[in-house]
C-alpha cells in the first residue's frame, strides 16, 4: 500500500481505538468490535470505551490479534488474521490469532459466535483498526528516514522506500508507531482490488491439532482433584424428583457422592465409566409433572386449531385475499416440520470449580460472556470473580450458546466443594436438547393468466426459538415480486424447550417458500427457473439482482432442463440470510421410495470472500446439516417424554449417502456476509422439488417420506 | 477392581481398573490420551474408533478385559513423530470443521489404507459409514483418503 491515499478522507482514530498496556513489549492497540454487523458506525463515546480486542506488533515483528471469537470450525481462527494482515500489510505467515486472556477483569466482552456474524460484524472495525495501524508504521518509518510519507510504502511487513532503496521491518518500528498511533492518524483503507490475503486460500490454523488429537475440547479438561459428574433429568419436560435411593449408585467402585439438587440427581465418581455405572444402579422415581398428557400428535391438533385463530402480521402488501378468491388458480398447501435435535458430536459438558475467592469455568461454550454472566448470577458474585477458559467447541450450531451444562457443573461443584466436570451422555443430549420448533405453515397462492404469481399468504405456527422477527426470517422477506403478500404467525403455548439450530427460522421457511414457489411453478405451467428469473425481474427488492446473480450461476453450472432417467429429477432452491445469497441445484434419483441425492450444485454470493476454502468447506457441510434434517431427523414426544435418545433412533447422514457438492462464488465487492449458516435453508426445498421432478410426488412434511 | 496390561502406541500399561470398564474410558481417564473421543456410547457413531491389533475397533464397546494384552493404537500413536501421509492429506484437504469425529474418522482411513493401499470408493464408503461426521466433511474425508492413496503409492515408486 502507497502512502499516495494516506492524507485522504480516511477516518479518525480517537472514536474506536486506544493504545493499551496489554502485556509484551511492542505496539499494542485495543479496538472495539461491534456485535452487530448491521452497527459498523461506531458510536463508542471515547470516555468510556472499552477495548475488546488488541492488535500486538512485537518487536520481532510477529504479530498477534487477541479476540475473543470462539473456534467451531467455521475457520474464525484463521479469517480475522487474514483481514488483518492484509489491511496491516503483514507477512501473512508472522500473524495469528490468540483469545483474550481469561483475565476476568478485562471483561465483559459481549461476543458471542452465533448467527454467523464472526466475519461481518468484524469486517470494518478490524480494518479499521488495522488501518490506523499501519499508517502509524508508516509514518514511524518517514519519520526515521526523514522523508515524505508519500514515499513510502509499506509490504509483507516492512515499511520501504524505494527512492533510497531502504527497508524497515515492523517490529522496528513499533515504539515510534506506538506514539503517533496516540495522536489523530488519517488513513484510507485498501480498496478491493488492492486485496493480496484476503480471497486468497489459506490453511486453516485449527486444523494440525485436529488431526493429531491434541485439541483440547471441553470434554477433554482434567483438573487436579476433579469428580466427573452424570446427571439424571427428570423423563417428562418440567418433572422433579419425587424420591431416590443413593445406597445402590454408592456401592459402585468409584462413586463418591449421589446428590439431589435442581437439575435432577448426579453421581459423582472418580472417573467417566464410575459415574455412568452408578447412574445405571439409581432408580429414580419422579413427580412427571403438569406434561405427561404431551404429544407429538396432541401438539400437531392443537396447531392446527390454532392455524385458524387471530395472526400477528410480520409482513403485508396489496390484497391477497381478494386475488385468493377471485383467481382462476389457486391453491393451498399444508406443511409440516418436526422438532429438530442439535446432535453435536461433542455432547453438552462444563467443568467448574467453585472457590471462595470466585469460580474457575471450562467451557465449551458459543458464548463465554453469556456463561460468565450465568455463573455470576448462580453465585451470586461478581462477574470479575469468574474466570472462563474457552476450550474447542465440537460442534456448536447454536446449542453451545446455551449454558444448561454450566449450572449443572456450578452447582454441582458448590455442592461437592471440588472440581467437577459434568458430561451429558449422548442420551441426555438427544433428550434434553432445546430444539428447532415444530411447525405447522399454511401457504396460499394465484397465478394470474400468464401463470405468473400475483398472491401469496404463508401462515406459520410455531415457538420462536428466538424472536417472532426470526422465526419468520426468510418467510417475511421473499425476495420475489409478488404484488399481493402476507406473512404472519400465531404462537402457540410453550410446550417442549426450543432454541436457535442452525440458520433459525431460515432453515424451516427455506424448505417451505421454496418448495411452495415450485408448486405454484406447476399451478402456472412455468418452469421452476425461469418463474424465478420473471419475479426477481419484477421484484422490488433492492438486493433482488443478488438472488438472480446466484439463480444464474447455478443454473449455467448444472446441467438444468436436459432430461434425465426415469426415476430422476433436478430441483432448484434459492435463498438469503445474514447478508449472504445460495442457490442449490440438487439432482435426485428415487429408487423404491427411497430418495437419494447424487448432487448439489451451489452458488453463493457472500459478498467479498475471506478464505475461499473455508466458504466451500462451510457450504458443503451445511447441506450435509440441512440434507440429515430432511431425510432423517425428528424428535418427537409421547407422554411428555422425547422418544429418540441416540443415533440409533436419530440417525445421522453418513459418507455412503453424501452428495457431491459443488461450491461456486459470485465475484463481488460488497462487504462480506455470513456463511455459517446460509447453506441450510435452500437444500430441502432443492431435493424436495427435485424428488417431484423425479415422481411427481409433493413432499411438504419433513423428514421425507415417499411411502 | 483388576489389573489389565495391554501396549498402547507402543508402551506397555498396567491399568487397575474395574473390567468391564470401556477401553475408551481406560484411555481418555486412566491414560489420559483424550484424543479418542466419546460420541455415543453405544457404537453408533465411531468417534471413538481406535486400533486392537491393527484392526479398527470402537473403543465404546470394548471392555478392558476383550483388550488385555493387545496392542493399543490411538490418534496420539499414529505416527508420534510427524503428521503422517494420511495426517498431512487430511491437513491438504482442509477436512475438519469442529474436529471432533475427526481422530476416529482418521484411524479407520489408517486402518483401510494398510488393508487396501488403492481403496475404491466402494472401499471408502464401506470402511467409513460407521462414523458420523456431524459437521459433514464427508466429501473431504473422501478426497484425503484418495490423495493419501496416491501419495502412498508414489512414495513406494509405484
Amino acid at each position: 500500500m502507497t502512502g499516495q491515499r494516506a492524507t485522504g478522507n480516511g477516518e479518525s482514530r480517537r472514536e474506536f481505538l486506544r493504545t493499551s498496556a496489554l502485556a509484551g513489549a511492542g505496539l499494542v492497540v485495543g479496538f472495539r468490535f461491534t456485535s452487530r454487523a448491521e452497527a459498523q458506525e461506531i458510536s463508542t463515546a471515547a470516555a468510556d470505551f472499552a477495548p475488546n480486542a488488541y492488535i500486538r506488533i512485537a518487536a520481532d515483528g510477529t504479530i498477534t490479534l487477541f479476540a475473543d471469537h470462539v473456534e467451531l470450525g467455521q475457520g474464525i481462527t484463521t479469517a480475522l488474521p487474514m483481514i488483518l494482515a492484509d489491511e496491516l500489510d503483514a507477512d501473512w505467515d508472522t500473524v495469528r490469532l490468540e483469545r483474550l486472556q481469561d483475565d476476568p477483569s478485562a471483561w465483559p466482552r459481549p461476543i458471542r459466535t452465533v448467527g454467523s456474524q464472526s466475519v461481518r460484524g468484524s469486517w470494518m472495525s478490524l480494518r479499521n483498526a488495522a488501518g490506523v495501524v499501519r499508517e502509524s508504521l508508516a509514518l514511524a518509518a518517514a519519520k526515521e528516514w526523514n522523508v515524505d510519507r508519500v514515499s513510502v510504502r509499506t509490504e509483507k511487513g516492512f515499511a520501504i522506500h524505494g527512492a533510497s532503496n531502504r527497508r524497515i521491518g515492523y517490529g522496528e518500528l513499533t515504539g515510534a508507531a506506538a506514539e503517533i498511533v496516540k495522536g489523530d492518524v488519517g488513513f484510507s483503507l485498501k480498496e478491493p482490488a488492492e486485496f493480496t490475503i484476503i480471497g486468497t486460500k489459506r490453511a486453516r490454523a485449527d486444523i494440525p491439532a485436529k488431526v493429531n488429537g491434541r485439541a483440547q475440547f471441553g470434554l477433554d479438561v482434567r483438573v487436579p482433584g476433579m469428580l466427573v459428574a452424570t446427571v439424571i433429568r427428570p423423563p417428562v419436560i418440567g418433572g422433579k424428583v419425587k424420591s431416590f435411593d443413593p445406597a445402590p449408585a454408592k456401592a459402585v467402585d468409584g462413586v463418591k457422592e449421589v446428590v439431589e439438587f435442581e437439575n435432577g440427581v448426579a453421581v459423582l465418581a472418580n472417573d467417566t465409566w464410575s459415574a455412568l455405572k452408578g447412574r445405571k444402579a439409581l432408580v429414580v422415581e419422579w413427580d412427571d409433572g403438569a406434561n405427561v398428557a404431551l404429544s407429538s400428535a396432541g401438539l400437531r391438533q392443537q396447531y392446527t386449531t390454532l392455524m385458524g385463530s387471530a395472526a400477528n402480521v410480520a409482513a403485508t402488501r396489496g390484497d391477497p385475499e381478494a386475488l385468493l378468491r377471485s383467481s382462476a388458480a389457486s391453491i393451498t398447501a399444508d406443511y409440516e416440520l418436526p422438532f429438530a435435535a442439535h446432535a453435536t458430536m461433542e455432547p453438552m459438558n462444563c467443568t467448574a470449580h467453585v472457590r471462595a475467592d470466585g469460580c474457575e469455568v471450562w467451557a465449551s461454550t458459543q458464548g463465554p460472556t453469556g456463561v460468565q454472566q450465568t455463573v455470576a448470577q448462580l453465585l451470586g458474585i461478581p462477574q470479575k470473580s469468574v474466570t472462563v477458559h474457552v476450550m474447542m467447541v465440537g460442534g456448536g450450531f447454536g446449542r453451545k450458546s446455551n449454558n444448561d451444562p454450566v449450572i449443572d457443573a456450578v452447582r454441582l461443584s458448590k455442592i461437592v466443594n471440588a472440581p467437577v466436570k459434568v458430561m451429558w451422555t449422548r442420551e441426555d443430549d438427544m433428550q434434553h436438547d432445546r430444539y428447532r420448533p415444530f411447525g405447522l405453515h399454511k401457504l396460499r397462492g394465484a397465478v394470474d393468466a400468464s401463470g405468473i404469481p400475483v398472491a401469496w399468504t404463508h401462515r406459520i405456527v410455531s415457538l420462536h426459538a428466538l424472536s417472532a422477527g426470526d422465526t419468520m426470517g426468510g418467510a417475511s422477506d421473499l425476495p420475489y415480486g409478488i404484488p399481493n403478500f402476507r406473512a404472519d404467525y400465531v404462537t402457540p403455548p410453550a410446550s417442549v424447550p426450543v432454541q436457535p439450530w442452525r440458520s433459525v427460522g431460515h432453515s424451516q421457511n427455506g424448505f417451505v417458500t421454496e418448495s411452495f414457489l415450485d408448486e405454484l411453478a406447476v399451478a402456472g405451467k412455468k418452469d421452476p427457473v425461469e418463474l424465478r428469473r420473471a419475479l426477481l425481474a419484477n421484484a422490488q427488492a433492492r438486493d433482488a439482482a443478488r438472488y438472480a446473480g446466484v439463480l444464474e450461476l447455478a443454473v449455467s453450472k448444472s446441467s438444468w432442463g436436459k432430461p434425465m432417467p426415469a426415476g430422476q429429477g433436478r430441483g432448484i432452491a434459492v435463498h438469503a440470510m445474514t447478508g449472504s445469497y445460495v442457490a442449490q441445484i440438487a439432482e435426485v434419483s428415487v429408487v423404491n421410495n427411497s430418495i437419494r441425492v447424487n448432487k448439489v450444485v451451489c452458488a453463493v454470493d457472500c459478498g467479498i470472500v475471506i478464505n475461499p476454502d473455508t466458504l466451500a468447506s462451510q457450504v458443503e457441510g451445511a447441506i450435509i446439516y440441512g440434507l440429515t434434517c430432511a431425510l432423517k431427523n425428528e424428535i418427537t414426544v409421547t407422554g411428555g417424554r422425547i422418544d429418540q435418545d441416540n443415533f440409533n433412533t436419530y440417525p445421522m447422514l453418513r459418507i455412503n449417502e453424501a452428495p457431491h457438492v459443488e461450491v461456486y462464488t459470485v465475484a463481488s465487492t460488497e462487504s462480506p456476509g455470513g456463511m455459517g449458516e446460509p447453506g441450510v435453508p435452500p437444500i430441502a426445498a432443492a431435493v424436495g422439488n427435485a424428488v417431484f421432478a423425479a415422481t411427481g410426488k409433493r413432499l411438504r412434511k419433513l423428514p421425507f417420506r415417499l411411502v | 477392581m483388576a489389573s489389565f496390561s495391554l501396549t498402547v502406541n507402543g508402551k506397555r500399561e498396567t491399568v487397575d481398573v474395574s473390567p468391564d470398564t470401556p477401553l475408551l474410558w481406560v484411555l481418555r481417564d486412566t491414560l489420559g490420551l483424550t484424543g479418542t473421543k466419546y460420541g455415543c456410547g453405544i457404537g453408533q457413531c465411531s468417534a471413538c474408533a481406535v486400533h486392537m491389533d491393527g484392526e479398527p475397533t470402537r473403543s465404546c464397546r470394548t471392555p478392558i478385559s476383550a483388550a488385555a494384552n493387545k496392542r493399543v493404537t490411538t490418534i496420539e500413536g499414529l505416527s508420534p513423530a510427524k503428521m503422517n501421509t494420511l495426517q498431512q492429506a487430511w491437513i491438504d484437504e482442509q477436512v475438519p470443521q469442529c474436529g471432533y469425529c475427526q481422530s476416529g474418522q482418521i484411524m479407520a482411513a489408517a486402518a483401510l489404507l494398510a488393508r487396501k493401499p488403492s481403496p475404491t470408493d466402494a472401499d471408502i464408503d464401506d470402511a467409513m459409514s460407521p462414523h458420523i461426521c456431524r459437521c459433514g466433511t464427508y466429501q473431504r474425508i473422501r478426497s484425503a483418503m484418495h490423495r493419501a492413496a496416491g501419495g502412498a503409492r508414489a512414495e513406494a515408486g509405484q
